[in-house]
């Protein structure tokens, strides 16, 4: 055979032109790293500034825009670019395609992403400063009273939704027609899965955050009142648009979390998932409960009591299919041969953390008790359980886990073992205080607080600075392993791992799959 | 609500671990001093002992399983998976849990949702970032007042001891009779605020043209303190709220003497000042109204800079429609409403007269009044 397929182009042409679902998936990966970074710096500021009662560091209008951009940068810079980026890398290996359906499309989707961040950094530096409406930019904070700099946010938001949007599509055809023959839904691995179903998510909600954008867009500048009472618009107009894109928005981060923790366990376990049907009937559930329960953020703007009623039961009943996927999980490890590396590690911390994001949800979603949890900082320890216990320690999973079949070179297992436990402490230490003030009533988004909140506050920030800390060994061991890294050569990199992409050569080369594999008996 | 005490003081018994771990800091949330506000704190607890049971279950079998069935101590795997049974049990077990959950959930909530026969109606309407509270009075007669942050600046930013009741002072508390229904209609003057007490276990959020509706019955006597939870702009957590609960008889005595003063000021409004009082009640004014935005030496921040501006050193006629009628969509707020005429007399004299912006021009109160005649 001819060598027809080249290898890499070099430069940085490779990186610029590529159209190979490896390099991109590595492009995602690194830019969300780098996101993750700076989302970081900014919480770094916020708990500087937290960690005294009084104004120290920074204006209470800077604070505000602190806490927008963390919250912005590390949805849509971070955690979502981040599992894009797992899904390129394995979703073609996890299936036997030689590639993604639409490779153009997806290094568009992927060279957008960092001018519409750039577009949002800047605002930084703009008059008025960046937007200070926080993450959900619930109008008219951010419409008629925001500094001009909301219009480049806007437009910022627009191309990040392109570019989710045409990502999602490509997940969507590649899944649909590109698996290897015998390889049908019921076969597939739980993390395609989980990407396919998150995939018809974005498809969905994305167009529905441009459209709230683009309203704040004609409110601003064109004389319209979607917003305004006014003109005979709605402020909670926005809200309910807003959350029906951002509750299905947080399934979005956290399903292809479930995925990589449902491939990682029961590699670990040396046993296979428990209930995978189950797993897939639950992650399908989820998602479809994801659009009929965006009013629970909402309980305290004053809707009526049948629309408070209908969207409780309907939140608590999200607690089922979740339960379902945690009792898999644990009945995985139950009686398998477990052994503890990084990636295991951080999917235990993910299962305990994440369940305790589960039973602050189900609090959360009791209406009237509610009325006393909404926007304090009890939400914020909630969110950030579900999160970063969720997202962020299943994609560092992912990472340490996938590491050696991408780059051919193992980690340093002590330093990963390290960093998990930095990481666990350093989290807990930052946020279970803030269950504490939060029901103790220190609410969300302030600069400053009373002095009952001084010590778990305090707590809260050397938490959250040695948790910041861990990330550098993190990026440091990542680092070291694809320069110098120990050689691995094992097509099957963890005794425990099962699928198509421990079947090909590691590293893995840069074209896999160019004839489709055999699905052996262990797969078919 | 016998289960009710049980259960608190099971409770009381489990919080007292993390209370003895951290001293004094209040970990758990308040039952209050309202039966809303006790029965949302028994929900509350009932809910959070479920979890708890829930978890120590889950945890234990994981703990179990990372302990026993570790690769080190040589297991063999087993290779079991499915079972309807199973899937089954732990699909229907967790519903009916949750259907014991939704029916105190329920019950509490339409209580929570019962505005009829309140027995005093309270406008509450959020500004960036003050609350005005108005008693709505059958006879038209209202009794209204803006209810400013009271700590200085100097603590805020660490030149001065802070306080006690740090950030959670205001200047006039909204006052209210104990054991009576208080009906609040809430809404907001500019963006969406949150109206919240923890201890009265009231939350509701002003929302600009519109008015929410809540209600609250205090059963003690006492001062109650709480904050704005809706981010709305950059001073979010300077607004707190205090309510103090009051017998009958010491709030009719509070609301007469509300109303003489009104009156007072009144017949202020026709008496003309010297330039000296002016200035000096001005500077007050301008500390408690203006400073957050305009800077401490009129150096602007959120909003322009006083000192040395083109409002402040030209047309008075100007100078005094800024401040009486704000600047449509920014934050600059319509002061008309909110300043009585004295105050807006001496601050607008102040902010022509400080910051080196020497004038000597003096502003009356009658001159405001006949300038919002037109």
């Amino acid at each position: 055979m001819g060598d027809h397929h080249h290898g890499p182009a070099t430069g940085i042409g490779r990186w610029l032109f590529t159209t190979n679902h490896k390099d991109i998936g590595t492009m995602y990966l690194w830019f969300s790293f780098a996101m993750f970074i700076l989302g970081g710096t900014f919480a770094m500021i916020i708990r500087a500034e937290l960690f005294q009662p009084g104004m120290q560091l920074v204006e209470p209008g800077f604070f505000n825009q602190m806490t927008t951009l963390h919250g912005l940068v590390m949805v849509f810079g971070a955690i979502m670019p981040s599992f894009v980026g797992l899904a390129n890398w394995l979703i073609p290996m996890m299936i036997g395609a030689p590639d993604m359906a639409l490779p153009r499309m997806n290094n568009w989707s992927f060279w957008i992403l960092p001018p519409g961040f750039l577009m949002l950094a800047s605002t930084l530096f703009m008059e008025g400063g960046a937007p200070a409406f926080g993450w959900t930019f619930y109008a008219p904070l951010s419409t008629t009273y925001a500094a001009p700099s909301v219009t480049f946010f806007i437009f910022a938001i627009h191309i990040l939704g392109v570019s989710s949007i045409m990502g999602s599509i490509n997940i969507i055809a590649t899944v649909m027609n590109m698996r290897a023959p015998g390889m049908t839904y019921m076969k597939m691995p739980l993390f395609v899965w989980t990407w396919l179903i998150t995939a018809f998510l974005l498809v969905a909600v994305m167009p529905v955050l441009a459209g709230a954008v683009t309203m704040m867009l004609m409110d601003i500048h064109f004389g319209t009142s979607f917003f305004s009472a006014a003109g005979g618009g709605d402020p909670v107009l926005f809200q309910h648009i807003f959350w029906f894109f951002g509750h299905p928005e947080v399934y979005i981060i956290i399903l292809p979390a479930f995925g990589v923790v449902s491939q990682i366990i029961p590699a670990f376990s040396r046993k296979p998932l428990f209930g995978y049907a189950s797993m897939v009937y639950a992650t399908a559930s989820i998602a479809f409960l994801s659009f009929i329960v965006w009013a629970h953020h909402m309980y305290t703007v004053g809707m009526p009591v049948a629309g408070e009623l209908f969207f409780m039961y309907a939140t608590m009943l999200i607690a089922v299919p979740t339960g379902v996927k945690v009792f898999n999980w644990i009945t995985t490890m139950w009686r398998g041969a477990l052994s503890f590396e990084t990636p295991m590690l951080f999917c235990i911390g993910f299962l305990v953390l994440f369940t305790i994001g589960g039973f602050t949800g189900l609090m959360l979603s009791i209406a009237p008790a509610d009325f006393q949890y909404h926007d304090t900082y009890f939400v914020v320890a909630h969110f950030h359980y579900v999160m970063v216990a969720g997202a962020v320690f299943s994609m560092t999973a992912a990472v340490y886990y996938w590491l050696p079949k991408w780059s051919g070179r193992m980690y340093n297992e002590t330093m990963g073992k390290v960093h998990f436990w930095i990481s666990f402490v350093g989290f807990n230490i930052t946020f279970f205080p803030q269950h504490f003030v939060g029901l103790a009533g220190m609410p969300r988004r302030i600069p400053d607080y009373a002095l009952q909140f001084a010590d778990f506050n305090m707590m809260s920030s050397i938490g959250a600075f040695i948790y910041g800390a861990s990330q550098i060994l993190f990026l440091y061991n990542v680092l070291a392993t694809i320069i110098a890294g120990e050689k691995v050569t094992d097509d099957k990199v963890w005794d425990g791992a099962e699928g198509l992409e421990w079947t090909i050569p590691t590293p893995a080369p840069y074209h896999t799959f160019e004839v489709p594999p055999k699905l052996d008996a262990a797969h078919a | 609500m016998v289960g009710g005490n049980v259960m608190r003081s099971a409770l009381m018994a489990l919080m007292a671990l993390p209370a003895a771990a951290f001293g004094d800091n209040q970990v758990n949330m308040s039952p209050g001093v309202t039966t809303i506000g006790a029965e949302i704190y028994d929900l509350h607890m009932l809910i959070m002992i479920i979890c708890v049971v829930i978890g120590i279950g889950v945890f234990g079998v994981m703990f179990y399983s990372i302990i026993y069935h570790r690769k080190s101590r040589g297991v063999v795997p087993s290779q079991f998976h499915e079972s309807t049974k199973v899937e089954v049990a732990w699909t229907v077990v967790p519903f009916l849990i949750l259907i014991g959950m939704a029916v105190p959930a329920t019950s509490t909530l339409l209580e929570v949702y019962d505005n009829d026969d309140a027995e005093l109606d309270i406008l509450v309407t959020g500004y960036q970032w003050k609350w005005k509270y108005e008693y709505l009075d059958e006879s038209g007669e209202n009794v209204s007042f803006f209810s400013n942050l009271a700590t200085p600046q100097e603590e805020i930013y660490n030149t001065d001891q802070k306080g006690e009741h740090y950030l959670l002072e205001v200047d006039e508390p909204l006052v209210i009779p104990v054991d009576t229904k208080v009906r609040f209609l809430i809404t907001a003057n500019d963006v969406i605020h949150s109206w919240w007490v923890p201890e009265i276990a009231v939350k509701r959020d002003a929302i600009p043209g519109f008015i929410n509706e809540t209600w609250t019955k205090i059963t003690e006597e006492g001062i109650y303190r709480g904050q704005c939870t809706e981010l709305c702009g950059a001073y979010h957590g300077f607004m707190p709220v205090v309510v103090h609960a009051v017998s009958r008889e010491e709030f009719d005595a509070w609301m007469d003497a509300k109303r003489a003063d009104e009156a007072a000021q009144v017949a202020a409004a026709a008496v003309d000042l010297s330039l000296d009082e002016l200035m000096s009640k001005g500077e007050a004014v301008y500390n408690a109204q203006c400073l957050a935005c305009h800077g401490a030496q009129g150096e602007g921040g959120v909003g322009n800079a006083i000192a040395g501006s083109a409002i402040a050193l030209g047309d008075i006629g100007t100078h005094l429609d800024v401040g009486i009628k704000g600047v449509a969509g920014t934050a600059m707020q319509a002061f008309g409403g909110q300043l009585n005429d004295v105050d807006m007399a001496a601050v607008i004299t102040y902010q022509r007269n400080a910051f080196g912006n020497n004038t000597g021009d003096v502003i009356q109160p009658s001159d405001v009044a006949s300038h919002k005649q037109g």
